[in-house]
């Protein structure tokens, strides 16, 4: 009880009842206008949510596991907003004037900056919005209306981005893509990170021969062309969402192992490696928690900025029809679709174009203050 | 017996200038409880020498050759594989650096990384291990301890990281603390702190202690016999008393007479000249001859060994023919002069 006073604004009633209902309010009052209004512009967005969906969202206990999973995205969220607006400010200037590490020194770097700012919030929205989808979206993204009436039609208040040739809802297609683009982006950057930053550890830290094979073994992987190495290994198996991402992330690992094994090459001689030595500390403990840390803040920025390529690349495949197989939507396949309409049907392109853009180009300015924020030599 | 015997110790690195013989048949033992130094510019061999003990010479390039021997309570330590070498270092031997300012992980607490070390060596429960830390940071002369415990290695000073790398290598409760230049990255008052600590400590645990440096005056301050190195060999030991008042060996008498206000008779400072050689090329003969005002024909023409000058406590050695040929002692050579 002591600790949820102390933290949490519990002081006053009202403060609690206003907390609750308008999360952001007290804030905005208070002069932290932007925080306010955005954490009060989440809420709205999930009580719309709540009222207008409320048949999908009371059966979603129930229903697919996507339905579950934006439940329990619904439910995390809503929490975090209402523990955002009860966090009282005098526990969190208690906190920021504590124990500063390398971390908190970077975020304060990082929120100086209102580009990278702005589009790390975009970024956490649109993956929101990817979660929230099966909530979200007006109609089934591989419903098709009537073919003769529904085909083709412009932006409208039914459809407010119009519908393909298929009479399908283009917003409901470029929602659903969403979530296969953001996930492939997601998971194969995961992939391509782990395994590099293990091989790339173990090969700096090791040297000598191991050092020289494993980086042969970079060298040709990286000296052939990506794309060409993806159709062919596409052009064997049955395309299907699993082989994208496997594919994407397991190509994708040589630069994160040349980054780490750069890092690892000057971080091992550092003092400190070798009173871990002196301390008795096993080899893998000291790669693992005392080089891989310190080569985190370089491997957050690659991270970032290869969710973006990787992005550009599924959509790029799935263009050439290679990626995701319809009728499941991806950004990609979505604009390979309308490009035959391009005149007549300007919307069925443009709009996932757009998202790609935005969401690459939010990722890159996002991975550029993560950048100068991390490094302290850029840090003025 | 005495805890550390290091018998005939060789440490080579093949570079591409050719064989590099770093460490080149040292002998010494460390007591129980004892505070040994050892002391000699840079290059002479002093850290490589610790590193062998502590097994931590990379290796390629560098090998202690098969003949050496060190020996830690009786048991052989060259040779030991990696896994059971991991288990002496650390636990029984520790070791402090000398640069306090990179030898803490930045990204972690400096309590983290003391609770690290005990959790690994000492099987405690983290909860155990904080409160542990804390009374080993107290221990070390860190005020606040509580609150240090929770602050990153870039809050505290130079002088407290060193504290905290001492707590560190105690955590362990070790034999034997191998110290390199744990004062030579600190200002002097500071210094004076850190080797009265190792002193108080070295006491209060009948811990041994083996300190490497290059500053006579550290020396003096805590150690109770010291050897002198140059160019990969010991060139001669002795008590403290001994060295400081009758040095036998021209090296250490020029490294007496080159501390600013020690050297007798005028303002000037005598330094040694020249450099040690290079580990690749040692000079035949006496190593030190080309540097030695003393230096005469037999000194190039026959390597000197360890014998005893006269009138010296047990285990007092000197690596020069001057202790065979006293007469060819120089009386007014001045460093500097020749």
């Amino acid at each position: 009880m002591q600790w949820s006073i102390r933290v949490f604004d519990m002081s006053d009633l009202r403060i609690v009842g206003v907390s609750i209902l308008f999360p952001g309010v007290r804030q905005v009052f208070r002069g932290r206008v932007a925080e306010g209004s955005l954490v009060l512009g989440v809420w709205l967005g999930f009580g719309w949510i709540v009222l207008a969906r409320w048949d999908r969202v009371s059966r979603a206990a129930l229903g697919p596991w996507d339905h579950k999973l934006a439940l329990l995205t619904l439910g995390l969220g809503v929490l975090s907003v209402w523990m955002w607006s009860l966090l009282s400010e005098r526990a969190a200037e208690e906190r920021s004037q504590g124990a500063r590490g390398v971390w908190a020194l970077a975020w304060s770097a990082f929120r100086k900056s209102r580009v990278a700012v702005s589009a790390a919030i975009t970024v956490t929205i649109v993956y929101l919005v990817a979660l929230l989808t099966p909530f979200l979206a007006p109609f089934d993204p591989a419903a098709q209306g009537s073919l003769l009436t529904e085909r083709l039609l412009g932006p409208s208040m039914l459809h407010p981005l119009g519908t393909d040739q298929f009479a399908r809802d283009v917003l409901s297609r470029l929602l659903y893509g969403a979530r296969i683009s953001l996930t492939i982006g997601f998971v194969a950057v995961s992939i391509s990170i782990t395994i590099g930053t293990l091989l790339g550890a173990i090969s700096g830290f090791a040297g000598g021969k191991v050092d020289a094979v494993l980086m042969r073994f970079v060298d040709m992987v990286i000296s052939f062309p990506r794309l060409v190495l993806l159709i062919a290994i596409i052009a064997f198996f049955e395309p299907s969402i699993f082989l994208i991402v496997a594919v994407l992330g397991l190509t994708q690992w040589p630069q994160p192992t040349r980054l780490v094994r750069g890092e690892v090459l000057s971080l091992r001689e550092r003092e400190f490696i070798q009173a871990g030595h002196a301390l008795g500390f096993s080899r893998s403990r000291l790669i693992l928690r005392h080089l891989i840390p310190n080569a985190l803040a370089p491997l957050i920025v690659a991270a970032t900025l290869g969710i973006g390529d990787t992005i550009v690349l599924e959509a790029g495949l799935s263009f050439l029809g290679l990626g995701v197989q319809p009728p499941t939507p991806s950004w990609g396949t979505m604009v390979a679709d309308g490009r035959d309409n391009l005149v007549g049907a300007w919307w069925i392109s443009t709009f996932p174009g757009l998202a790609i853009v935005l969401v690459v180009l939010c990722f890159n300015l996002a991975g550029d203050g993560l950048r100068d924020a991390l490094d302290p030599r850029l840090r003025s | 017996m005495s805890l550390l015997q290091v018998q005939d110790l060789r440490t080579y690195f093949s570079t591409d200038a050719g064989l590099a013989r770093a460490v080149d048949g040292v002998s010494f033992e460390v007591n129980e409880g004892e505070t040994l130094g050892i002391v000699g510019e840079s290059g002479c061999g002093k850290t490589v020498a610790a590193l062998s003990i502590m097994g931590l010479i990379p290796s390629p390039p560098g090998q202690v050759m098969p003949e050496s021997s060190i020996r830690f309570r009786g048991n052989e330590l060259v040779g030991l594989p990696e896994a059971s070498m991991r288990k002496t270092r650390g636990n029984r031997i520790a070791m402090v650096f000398q640069e306090p300012m990179s030898s803490l992980n930045p990204v972690f607490t400096v309590g983290n990384q003391i609770q690290e070390a005990l959790v690994l060596h000492r099987s405690l429960a983290r909860r155990d291990a904080r409160k542990i830390g804390v009374e080993l940071l107290n221990e070390v002369g860190i005020p606040e301890p509580d609150q240090r415990f929770d602050e990153y290695p870039h809050q505290l000073s130079g002088g407290m990281r060193q504290r905290v790398m001492i707590a560190m290598a105690l955590s362990c409760e070790p034999d034997l603390l191998i110290a390199d230049e744990p004062t030579t990255a600190l200002d002097v008052t500071i210094q004076a702190q850190i080797l009265e600590l190792l002193a108080e400590l070295s006491a209060r645990r009948g811990m041994a202690v083996l300190l490497i440096t290059h500053d006579l005056g550290v020396i003096a301050e805590v150690c109770d016999r010291v050897l002198v190195m140059y160019a990969g060999q010991i060139v001669e030991t002795g008590t403290v008393e001994e060295i400081f008042v009758r040095p036998s060996h021209p090296y250490a008498e020029g490294l007496l007479r080159s501390i600013p206000g020690t050297s007798a008779g005028g303002d000037r400072l005598h330094p040694i000249q020249g450099s040690v050689p290079s580990s690749v090329d040692w000079p035949s003969g006496c190593r030190f001859g080309d540097r030695c005002p003393h230096a005469w024909d037999r000194c190039t023409a026959e390597s000197p060994r360890l014998t005893a000058p006269p009138g010296g406590s047990p285990g007092r050695l000197s690596r020069c023919l001057l202790t065979e040929e006293p007469r060819r002692r120089v009386r007014s050579a001045a460093f500097g002069a020749t």
